[in-house]
């Protein structure tokens, strides 16, 4: 089988050319860089995706936030429940820890904000 | 007040631009903000993607911003904020507001205009039909979702496939709402391939090419929208009308430069780009104000305002310091098929990076530049699109004064 995908890695968006065998993946053409080979395979077998979104503060305010590390695809509308039924506690820094498991990663503020 | 310096506009152009013109020997320097906070944009820009060719990471707006509001702040460079500035003048006069000062005025040896741009308005799209409440642009929609915590509304559709649009579709979707359809007028989309592929396809979202909304319905506030096929010279084809009932409607329908300030002051602006003409180091035709970042031409990568923004704080710091630039006048002229090159003049004899956007979609074509007939450079291109911005380097060989450049895609 062979699948078509765009690259999300960077601006560029190559297109790529992927042959399956099964779920195993045997070449990968259009790329052009090894980041895009990569994301290739891991689109094809197990697609992960980071996930970036605010959290409720406790003065009623929003603060953004996105998981540390990409999270499974499929587990994205788990991780936007969670990250909706969080509420941080001010000040925040930028990097600090808002939830500390969420879907196999944590999520961490991007932003600073004063209390 | 006298300053030798003043940035007006605390975004990631004005940021950078002042770091750059700090690095190079300014000290007496003043950056002037509108809001209430540095970052300008980026702060409602939450997701991610920003840096990759500036950091060879990939962080969200916000972190992006800050990584230049923490140099600002540890080279302890000043700042204003909830500043707005009125006018500047011929003669580099500033004059701004803010509650603590009152109004006043600002004599600068050297300003770097860094206003950004804003959002194209639904008025200047003559949708038929009644006014309700539930349209926004879709920067207007992103501000009330990521910075205040409000959602517009539950079923939306989205007019312009530009990047805001896109990553407000799938926005919208994570936080609960239905995206029924991103409409586009032209045939391709305006947006990066990327987020056509993580915003629209994740979620199933269809992108309905040659489509634009022909009718709002709906009084108090917005109940649907009527959409229709457009042909090749964007007219609705009749009979292709498609009612969509939604309580929001997404504008992400281009961006304008905010070049209100440059017409005080006089400086001539380029009908293609909306913003200034410039030289290679991004200097207006008024000595000693430059300009970079959106309000000089739309970017589509935060990372290259960056990198403008750093030339037009070298060019700023260098002519503070009174040096002389080698004076040659070339002239940058294009097809039509390249719409505009940036810089547009090129007044110092060496490399220039020329920063270009294309008309239309063109496959296997080549980029090419002359000067009275001769092939300057030639490079061959894949793909280009009016979304992605291009650029090549003309070496300072080809520069001589009286001379005029001419960009053109061959084979298209």
């Amino acid at each position: 089988m062979e699948r078509e995908l765009t690259c999300i890695i960077c601006p560029r968006g190559c297109r790529m050319k992927v042959a399956l065998e099964g779920k195993e993946v045997v070449s990968v053409e259009g790329n052009a860089c090894p980041r895009g080979k990569t994301y290739a395979v891991t689109e094809c077998t197990n697609p992960h995706r980071t996930v970036t979104s605010t959290v409720r503060c406790e003065d009623g305010s929003v603060l953004p936030v996105k998981t540390e590390t990409t999270i499974a695809k499929a587990d994205m509308e788990k991780c936007m429940r969670e990250i909706n039924a969080a509420v941080a506690k001010l000040p925040v820094s930028i990097g600090d820890v808002i939830l500390s498991d969420v879907c196999g990663t944590r999520v961490i503020a991007t932003a600073n904000k004063n209390a | 007040m006298k300053k030798d310096l003043v940035i007006i506009g605390g975004g990631p152009a004005g940021m950078s631009a002042a770091i750059a013109a700090y690095e190079a020997g300014v000290r007496d320097m003043l950056i002037l903000e509108r809001d209430g906070a540095l970052g300008g944009i980026l702060q409602q820009c939450i997701h991610n993607g920003f840096g990759l060719h500036k950091f060879g990471e990939e962080l969200t707006g916000p972190e992006y911003a800050w990584r230049y509001e923490k140099q600002v702040k540890e080279l302890g460079i000043p700042y204003k904020l909830c500043t707005m500035v009125l006018s500047v003048s011929e003669d580099k006069v500033i004059t701004a507001t803010n509650p603590q000062d009152g109004v006043f005025e600002i004599e600068a040896k050297a300003i770097i205009l860094a206003m950004g741009c804003r959002e194209r308005p639904k008025g200047a799209l003559n949708i038929a039909g009644e006014r309700p409440a539930g349209i926004y642009s879709a920067g207007m929609a992103q501000k009330l979702v990521n910075m205040m915590g409000y959602m517009p509304g539950k079923d939306v559709v989205i007019l312009g496939s530009g990047d805001i649009g896109l990553i407000m579709a799938r926005r919208m979707t994570l936080e609960g709402a239905k995206v029924h359809a991103v409409c586009e007028l032209m045939p391709y989309s305006g947006g990066l391939a990327r987020n056509i592929e993580q915003c629209l396809n994740d979620f199933g979202i269809p992108l309905k090419l040659s489509h634009t909304v022909v009718k709002i319905h709906g009084k108090e506030r917005l109940s649907g929208v009527t959409i229709a096929k457009v042909d090749e010279r964007r007219r609705p084809i009749e009979g292709t009308e498609e009612y969509i009932p939604c309580d929001t409607l997404l504008l992400s329908v281009g961006l304008i430069p905010e070049n209100e300030l440059s017409k005080t002051a006089g400086v001539s602006l380029d009908r293609m780009t909306n913003g200034a003409v410039v030289d290679q180091d991004r200097e207006t035709e008024i000595p000693g104000i430059f300009s970079c970042g959106n309000v000089l031409h739309v970017h589509d990568l935060v990372d290259y305002v960056s990198e403008e923004a750093e030339i037009a704080g070298l060019g700023a710091a260098a002519y503070i310091a009174g040096e002389e630039k080698k004076e040659i006048s070339v002239f940058l002229r294009t097809d039509g098929k390249i719409r505009y090159t940036v810089p547009q003049r090129i007044t110092a004899e060496k490399d220039v990076r020329v920063y270009f956007r294309v008309a239309d979609v063109y496959r296997d074509v080549t980029v090419k530049v002359s000067c009275d007939g001769g092939t300057v450079l030639s490079k061959k291109k894949q793909k280009l699109a009016p979304g992605e911005m291009e650029c090549v380097t003309v070496p300072a060989s080809a520069l001589e004064d009286g001379r005029e450049l001419y960009f053109e895609v061959e084979g298209a």
